[in-house]
């Protein structure tokens, strides 16, 4: 059969296409540019090559040290806050209610940390860890703890950790909770004919049927704390010294604070690299996992 | 391996205070006995599937008992219970083989390593699972996991009963054959009670020595498949069961008499003490009324239309305003639509409100 061919059907995409271009080629491009040159203000730029990706692999360099001192610092965060929320959270998801108004309760008590904007969470646990007047701070004082956010690195460390596990423990809760729902009773019934402990019916139902939603939130927890910036800000702004300085505020330091337009670019690309990278192979993996028991059909 | 008696059993979903008029389950008491094969046959919403999951202990009794071998097994949970239940929708374990599936309900109790190994190797042998048995269960067909989920329900075995809940539903045709021949194979084989839920008449006649029809929540009558279709304890029995289903006209009984449309019928006993105020209807299979030429001494009707079953030709015609289905004979012809109808007066029953008469002799 012949097909017509009509190329008007390229204006349709058009529109899509300049917004695309406006909103991301463009900017990103831009950033492109700036990382190959440098600037000493006054729209003077002169031509760098390399040079700056050069300087930022290269753990020696003052850029290169610091670039790598904070790639570790997030990749460790981010392994420790899934460490803590991924379980947590199916934890939490396990011990909802299954009907009743208390679900409806438990649902709106748990959106609500996912609701408050990220520099009001990282304000709330400033003031509610200060040891002065924080409810916090003052009461782990008071039980002869010296905790102090704001001159301990692992008091530092912690207050971080535990704001996140409370801002986004939700999240993980409320994925896993839908993929529970989803599960037929019939599941449940034929695992108490077949007489299943409660730990087999996690592992042999409860898991596996997760195992879609789990690939999800562990996708977005890793790149949401990867990227992590307005909490700790907030918080601590990256101290004391540099021992919450993740990626993102190491690279607002250099683009606003140093204005060295060149460093900061090299480094956002860099940056922007290791999330697909890594968000891919996950994706792969995870999927490849999941290829090896395809979805379930019928009931399912 | 038990007998099951339910003594005074109901349930309501809506609590014991509801109207007993409302139970999904109305009281009953009945015995199932020990190595049986017994189909429940009802339609949707009869209150089947709640006397099965009753039974597994998945749904607790609003009132009654449930014996197991004499004792009383209502407050034991379903782990506890020792039975098996097969599901409408094939439930599989998804991490698992094929092999690990079977193996599971044994695991899970305990069972040593070798015994479970020479009980899952049996169970796939019968179910033709064996070429299947290290591929993970996913991948399989819905036919194939619905046999993983058959084979889960008969690998005990000491059960004391296995309890199937419309476990054909996802089959094709030409496998759900195969499989209720086999069902049937197995519990010669094996020698369980089993207990099948069904809407399917066809599905109950073939599986079961006793079927258990249920309607409205009560269990209007149980017995051999011969039994349900020559004598029908209830109407909705006879309109149920055959297809056709049974010829249910009112009409005025007296003595081995009865009167349709001014027309007599002879009557093969005698009903002479019929409760006044019961709705009066007598029941007859198509395959006990005969169309043939009008005659004097036959009720006369009107062919409405012939229906060709293949084997069997039957006809709709109608009396006065009731209607009935009759066997055409072989060499019938139709002229001019207008027929008799000769009854087998032998398979003739009387029903008052709905329920049948015993005549005398």
């Amino acid at each position: 059969m012949d097909k017509t061919v009509n190329q008007k059907a390229w204006f349709l995409v058009l529109p899509v296409f300049l917004v695309v271009a406006f909103s991301a080629i463009l900017p990103l491009m831009t950033v492109v540019n700036y990382s190959m040159q440098d600037t000493f203000g006054n729209n003077q730029f002169f031509w760098n090559g390399v040079g700056w990706f050069k300087e930022l692999l290269d753990p020696s360099t003052d850029l290169g040290s610091r670039f790598f001192a904070s790639l570790w610092r997030n990749l460790f965060f981010s392994a420790v806050i899934l460490a803590i929320e991924v379980p947590l959270g199916i934890l939490v998801a396990l011990s909802m209610p299954r009907s009743g108004w208390q679900v409806a309760a438990c649902l709106v008590i748990l959106a609500l940390p996912l609701l408050i904007p990220w520099n009001v969470v990282g304000t709330i646990w400033q003031i509610f860890g200060r040891p002065d007047i924080g409810l916090l701070g003052y009461v782990l004082n008071h039980m002869g703890i010296d905790y102090n956010y704001v001159s301990n690195d692992f008091d530092a460390w912690a207050t971080v950790i535990v704001m996140d596990v409370w801002h986004w423990t939700s999240l993980v809760a409320l994925l896993c909770y839908a993929g529970l729902k989803s599960i037929p009773d019939a599941y449940y019934q034929a695992a108490q004919i077949d007489g299943a402990s409660r730990w087999a019916v996690f592992t042999a139902i409860q898991l596996p049927k997760m195992h879609r939603v789990l690939l999800i939130a562990v996708l977005l927890r890793f790149m949401d704390s990867f990227m992590i910036y307005t909490e700790p800000f907030v918080l601590t702004g990256g101290g004391p010294g540099n021992s919450t300085t993740f990626v993102s505020i190491e690279l607002v330091k250099i683009a606003l604070g140093q204005f060295d337009l060149g460093k900061a670019a090299a480094l956002s690309l860099c940056y922007n690299l290791i999330i697909l990278i890594v968000c891919w192979v996950f994706y792969t993996v995870m999927t490849n996992a999941g290829a090896q028991r395809p979805r379930q059909e019928g009931a399912a | 391996m038990a007998r099951i008696d339910l003594v005074d059993l109901a349930h309501s979903y809506s609590g014991g205070d509801a109207d007993p008029e409302t139970f999904a389950l109305k009281p009953i008491s009945m015995t199932w006995r020990q190595g049986g094969a017994y189909a429940l046959l009802g339609p949707s919403g009869c209150g089947k599937t709640t006397l099965l999951n009753l039974i597994s202990g998945i749904v607790t009794p609003t009132r009654g008992e449930i014996l197991f071998d004499g004792t009383d097994i209502t407050p034991l949970s379903t782990q506890k219970r020792n039975i098996a239940q097969v599901f409408q929708f094939p439930v599989i374990y998804d991490t698992m083989t094929v092999g690990q599936n079977l193996a599971f309900p044994l695991k899970n109790r305990g069972v040593p390593k070798a015994e479970i190994d020479a009980r899952v190797k049996e169970i796939a042998r019968l179910l033709d699972l064996t070429p299947d048995l290290n591929r993970k269960a996913t991948r399989l067909t819905a036919d194939a996991k619905q046999k993983i989920s058959l084979g889960r329900g008969l690998v005990r075995s000491d059960v004391a009963a296995v309890l199937f809940d419309e476990p054909l539903t996802v089959i094709d045709p030409e496998l759900k054959w195969q499989l209720r021949s086999k069902l049937k194979a197995l519990h010669r084989d094996l020698d369980l009670t089993m207990i099948y839920v069904t809407h399917d008449q066809t599905e109950a006649l073939t599986f079961a020595d006793t079927v258990v029809v249920m309607h409205d929540g009560r269990v209007v009558q149980s017995g051999t498949p011969a039994e349900l279709f020559e004598k029908p304890a209830h109407t909705f029995v006879g309109y149920f069961i055959g297809s056709p289903g049974m010829n249910i006209v009112p009409a005025e009984v007296k003595g081995r008499e009865a009167r349709i449309d001014g027309h007599t019928i002879a009557l093969d006993r005698s009903y002479d003490a019929l409760p006044l105020a019961a709705k009066i209807e007598i029941g007859v299979r198509p395959e006990f009324v005969d169309v043939v030429t009008p005659a004097p001494g036959f009720l006369s009707a009107r062919i409405e239309r012939i229906d060709d079953l293949g084997r069997v030709q039957f006809a709709r015609v109608r009396v006065g305003d009731a209607k009935f289905a009759a066997r055409v004979p072989p060499g019938f012809s139709a002229s001019g639509g207008a027929a008799g109808l000769k009854f087998d007066p032998a398979h003739v029953h009387v029903y008052a409100d709905s329920r049948l008469v015993e005549g005398t002799a």
